[in-house]
């Protein structure tokens, strides 16, 4: 029988199937951090339960850790409290720690794939609902909650009904200026929050086969925020290439007989689809958000869509533009920006600090805004040095700050104040979401360039 | 983690009509630094619900003395976003153990039926049935019947039908949780670990 990329990954992970009930699902590869395991851990502790497979869990510390001073002790008492159950949680089972100040510690989703403990044909899980990031490899991978972290640890199984399936095409070229984070916010744009809620997306057409490795992840990794569980790209000659001699990656003998397997994971050409979507590369501008969910987004140079025009409710639609102080046929361009955030899993990798420092070459960083310039990782810290990016940002008036998650979600010291704007690269703009009041357009790297060094919304394309 | 089983509950409800309740509203990030599970119930909506200052926003419908109960009806799409659980949690902690409305997000949704939360969804007809007889009469008793797998608006007996597998029918009417399930069957998961290549 005809096979999705999806179904040949799903089906080759079900230990049992339950009549009426969800599969019970075998996870490769698991990821924890210091803010969605301390329950789980102690769920285990008052069962008397052990972990499993400790070698098939990783630990880094991300969420909440502070971006400056990561040498000092961590101020705020609760961050500190959690990071040390992350850390005496995985000394105690035995689980790798990539702790505050270790030298591979960063986001989750950026140190991972790094490392090479993402791998094609994978199921991949963690307490957190951008995991999705890792199907750039041809990996399942999904968010799940705490009560099934202790599934994974106790059990490497979760329960899962199996999802239905999506194909998203995009065809054609990109225009200049158009980058996968605006491919992403386009396609959320199209199907709202909720459009594929209930579906595993699954990426295909020449616009992600011609795309990098890391501009995959930004696009998977957006998946959730159109309702998916997750999103997943058939892994090609680009996957190996990133994968090969990264660090944990196999290698001599079992590589390439790993490759040989991973080479026959891709969808069958008369597979079908639950539901399927295409869309032409052709209609994608620089995007931007307008209101506070990543569903409200347009192309740059349009104006806010009147209530009537959108789908759902006018009361929610209102209560929206409200809260951003914005208006129905307002224009975005040349909004008021107070804050830059470059970074997160979504933007946080090498590529974005290049497209970053392609704009604000040569140009200053405008007063009226304050930049915070985070690193997905201390390995793209590094090569953010090695590379002279370092000297360009300084030279064009900010500074880098240091690995973690900071303003995404602001849990730690990096938030945008109450009724503050920020133009920001990371994957959500609800109420408050990047600290209480703050007010957030999503956006790509290169247009958070662009607001950084003009003061306003701008873009990018009149830069380039 | 132990919940109370959920068998028929017969509840007046609170209404919360807004669309794309993500689970940043329904618990902000910064209440997410506990190493237990404790006291989420307090920080529910803790921005709608209070001011800077910790005052109530008597707008908000929590701080309506009118509308209370064990179940809340909230608009389309509630729950999406973040996976944190601990949004799960502080619906349970503040004392809900229903949730109704005409769509869920995916992984909400899981993590209520692990916590014994019961999502019920609805169609947008029937939610908005039961939005405005709550309207009309903030008394209005509404009851969940899990065996059945109806739900009914008492005063009205409007009533309609929802869906629930019936493994995780049965978690909730006795109180089990899959990790009960998963311990059963480690012999066939470790047997079917060794098999992997990687």
């Amino acid at each position: 029988m005809s096979k999705t990329l999806f179904d040949k990954v799903w089906d080759s992970h079900v230990v049992r199937k339950i009549e009426g009930g969800p599969d019970v699902f075998f996870i490769d590869r698991h990821f924890i951090h210091e803010v969605t395991s301390p329950v789980a851990f102690l769920g285990l502790k008052s069962r008397g339960l052990k972990v499993l497979y400790p070698e098939r869990t990783f630990a880094t510390a991300d969420h909440n850790t502070p971006t400056i001073n990561q040498h000092l002790p961590v101020e705020d008492p609760l961050s500190a409290n959690q990071l040390k159950a992350l850390e005496d949680n995985s000394n105690e089972y035995g689980i790798s720690h990539w702790g505050l100040g270790h030298q591979k510690n960063g986001i989750v989703h950026v140190v991972g794939p790094e490392n090479g403990i993402t791998f094609p044909g994978a199921t991949i899980v963690c307490g957190d609902s951008h995991t999705s990031t890792h199907g750039a490899f041809g990996a399942i991978a999904f968010g799940i909650g705490t009560s099934e972290v202790e599934m994974v640890l106790s059990t490497q199984c979760i329960m899962q009904p199996k999802p239905k399936k999506m194909r998203i095409n995009v065809n054609g070229q990109l225009g200049k200026g158009v980058t996968p984070k605006d491919v992403a916010l386009y396609i959320i744009s199209k199907l709202t929050t909720s459009g594929a809620t209930g579906y595993f997306v699954e990426y295909a057409g020449d616009v992600f086969e011609n795309m990098t490795m890391e501009g995959r992840m930004t696009v998977c990794n957006l998946s959730i925020e159109m309702g998916a569980r997750g999103g997943m790209i058939a892994p090609d000659e680009t996957t190996f290439a990133y994968l090969k001699d990264k660090p944990l990656s196999l290698k001599g003998e079992a590589w390439d007989k790993a490759v040989a397997h991973w080479k026959t994971l891709k969808t069958d050409a008369d597979a079908t689809f639950d539901k399927e979507l295409t869309f032409s590369a052709s209609d994608i501008e620089p995007m931007i958000t307008y209101g506070t969910n990543p569903g409200m987004g347009m192309g740059i140079s349009k104006n806010i869509p009147n209530a009537e025009a959108v789908e759902g409710g006018v009361a929610t639609y209102k209560k929206s533009l409200d809260y951003m102080g914005y208006h129905e046929n307002d224009q975005m361009i040349g909004k008021k920006v107070d804050y830059v955030f470059l970074g997160s899993c979504t933007n946080g990798r090498i590529e974005d600090f290049r497209a970053f420092a392609s704009i604000v070459k040569g140009r200053k960083k405008a007063d009226n805004v304050t930049a915070w310039l985070v690193p997905g990782s201390h390995e793209v810290e590094a090569l953010i040095k090695e590379e002279g990016i370092l000297d360009i940002i300084t030279e064009a008036g900010f500074s880098l700050r240091q690995p973690g998650c900071s303003a995404c979600l602001a849990m730690n010291d990096d938030k945008i104040p109450a009724g503050k704007y920020a133009v920001s690269t990371s994957n959500r703009n609800f109420e408050g979401r990047q600290g209480p009041g703050s007010r957030t357009l999503l956006a790509s790297p290169l247009v958070a360039a662009a607001a950084a060094v003009t003061g306003v919304v701008t873009d990018p394309r009149d830069l380039l | 983690m132990a919940y109370d089983k959920f068998n028929i509950l017969t509840s007046t409800a609170v209404p919360l009509p807004l669309e794309n309740v993500d689970t940043d509203q329904i618990i902000p990030a910064r209440f997410l630094k506990a190493t237990k599970r404790e006291g989420f119930g307090d920080n529910l909506f803790r921005d709608w619900r209070y001011n800077n200052d910790g005052s109530p926003k008597q707008d908000f419908i929590l701080n309506n003395p009118i509308y209370s109960g064990k179940i809340l009806v909230g608009g389309k799409n509630f729950g999406s976003g973040s996976s944190r659980e601990h949004a799960a949690w502080a619906v349970y902690d503040y004392g809900f153990r229903c949730v109704v409305s005409s769509f869920f997000a995916d992984i909400f949704r899981n993590n209520c039926l692990n916590v014994g939360v019961l999502p019920v969804q609805v169609s947008p007809e029937f939610s908005e049935q039961i939005f405005n007889a709550i309207y009309d009469d903030p008394n209005t008793q509404i009851e969940v019947n899990l065996p059945n797998q109806t739900i009914t608006i008492l005063s009205t007996g409007a009533k309609e039908s929802f869906e629930i597998n019936s493994y995780k029918k049965d978690n909730m009417l006795n109180g089990f949780d899959d990790i009960d399930y998963l311990q059963s069957m480690k012999s066939e998961i470790e047997s079917f670990a060794n098999g992997l290549l990687l």
